[in-house]
């Protein structure tokens, strides 16, 4: 084997995982959906196990990616829309949808038509639990994500036990 | 002497001092009425989208530091609990300043709503209160001093919602107590209050009350069937700053349907009107009357005096 074959080897073995490493980056198996986790662990999502049971991408990712979306409202304008850099939930959805700074950017854009965008919790909440009353999944909220300690603290697990009437 | 007689003067200036006399109260009560500060905030709370889960009972609990709960907060027997022969539903108190209560109408899927003040444009309870402790602040909450507060449980009884709630379980210092849209450690620094920020639902969107107004009718627009045609707060007694969307008729999930769009404050605002009128003019025209009537008698008795020391001069 040649000095020249060795390389082109290389750079073939190169391109290859580098075009396996952008879909990785695209396309996770597994996603941890953690950023606002404080009552309540997050969640670690089976990305690939979704794809199976999904039935194109558009039915979390709307218009951004994949397949593109089939809703009849969204594709008025999104009909042609082209994938867009990244497709993560929060990417769109703000983990902080009430801050001060987020409410005046709205308030002040006359010319936005999604004024009404849920926030990141909400997104999860909506899409996964919509979907798993539809098809039969767990929809208690500690099939997906435990309570944390400060959880049971701020629904005071303990309270009932005292057997006390309420009121 | 030019075009204007005396008597013509006189004339025309006892129709202006009536007509000034009869407007000023008509344009003072124009003046008075609110329709809230241009950037209050509030919050649309959207029935479709709670699922009962009292997340935002515990943010409360803990934000406002009260008591702890006889349940736990997660505990769904609360929703069973009735009051006053089973016709009252949980209602918001000095230990929990906000409820969620359970519906089923006409024996669907559960609806679920959040109890709480509403935070009104011209507040029954401000209006109420002869010491002024409640406040309407610019950013739409409606605070109260409890330092100022008496304990006369006038706005318990002006509340159109039957919101405020009292600490009758102290003893020496008995105040009302009552959602106030976390103000002090949320609101006024632009934070969103802390029921809100729990809400693992969105029910609860935080923003500029004319903004709510939109994204309700929008709500509404965009979903066909979801919604009753109603923004249920936008116009209610003069406008609140909590306003709900609804699946089903609202008298159905617990509101008034129909509680008239004029703030409370408006029941009594001419009969307040003329008050200021009758302290200023009457003690006036009565003292006016009594001086006449009294001058006449004084003038008849000198009259009579006069004559007599007439008669009498008359004799010598």
């Amino acid at each position: 084997m040649s000095a020249k074959q060795i390389v082109m080897t290389l750079m073939m073995l190169a391109i290859v995982a580098a075009s396996s490493l952008v879909l990785a980056a695209e396309m996770p198996e597994r996603a941890s959906l953690d950023s606002m986790a404080v009552l309540f662990e997050g969640v670690e999502f089976d990305h690939a196990m979704h794809i199976d049971l999904g039935e194109d991408c558009s039915t979390c990712h709307h218009h951004t990616t994949g397949t593109g979306t089939t809703n009849e409202r969204c594709i008025r304008c999104h009909a042609d829309s082209d994938e867009v850099a990244t497709v993560g939930c929060r990417d769109c959805h703000l983990d902080n949808p009430f801050s001060a700074e987020n409410i005046n950017r709205e308030a002040l854009d006359r010319y936005q038509f999604h004024i009404d965008t849920p926030g990141l919790k909400a997104a999860y909440h909506w899409n996964c639990v919509g979907c798993h009353e539809e098809m039969d999944g767990p929809t208690d909220c500690q099939d997906c994500h435990a309570r944390t300690l400060e959880g049971d603290e701020f629904y005071h697990k303990n309270a009932s036990a005292t057997g006390k009437s309420g009121h | 002497m030019s075009g204007i007689s005396r008597r013509r003067f006189l004339a025309a200036s006892v129709a202006g001092c009536a007509a000034t006399t009869l407007a000023g109260p008509k344009k003072a009560l124009a003046a008075g009425s609110f329709t809230g500060y241009p950037d209050g905030m509030g919050v649309l709370v959207d029935l479709t989208r709670c699922i009962g889960c009292r997340s935002c009972e515990a943010a409360c609990n803990k934000e406002q530091n009260l008591p702890a709960p006889d349940k736990s907060f997660d505990d769904k027997s609360v929703f069973d609990e009735t009051f006053h022969g089973g016709k009252q539903k949980r209602r918001p108190d000095e230990n929990a300043y906000t409820v969620v209560n359970r519906y089923n109408p006409d024996g669907s899927d559960p609806l679920y709503r959040k109890v709480q003040c509403n935070h009104c444009n011209e507040p029954a309870c401000l209006s109420s209160c002869f010491v002024n402790a409640y406040t309407k602040t610019k950013e739409g909450a409606v605070v109260y001093n409890p330092n100022v507060c008496v304990g006369c449980r006038n706005c318990l009884v002006a509340c159109p919602f039957g919101i405020p709630g009292y600490s009758y379980s102290s003893a020496f210092d008995p105040v009302v107590k009552k959602c106030i849209f976390c103000h002090e450690t949320r609101l006024k620094n632009g934070l969103p209050p802390a029921c809100v920020d729990v809400c693992p639902q969105e029910a609860l969107t935080f923003g500029k009350r004319k903004e709510l107004i939109k994204i309700g009718h929008q709500r509404i627009q965009t979903h066909p069937g979801r919604y009753v045609n109603h923004l249920y707060g936008e116009n209610e007694l003069g406008g609140t700053s909590w306003m709900y969307l609804s699946p089903v008729n609202f008298d159905e999930v617990g509101f008034d349907p129909n509680p008239g769009n004029e703030p409370i404050i408006n029941n009594v605002k001419d009969f307040l009107g003329t008050v200021p009128m009758v302290l200023a003019i009457w003690p006036a025209m009565f003292t006016g009357f009594h001086l006449l009537a009294k001058k006449r008698e004084h003038d008849k008795n000198n009259q009579d005096t006069e004559k007599q020391h007439g008669e009498e001069g008359g004799d010598q």
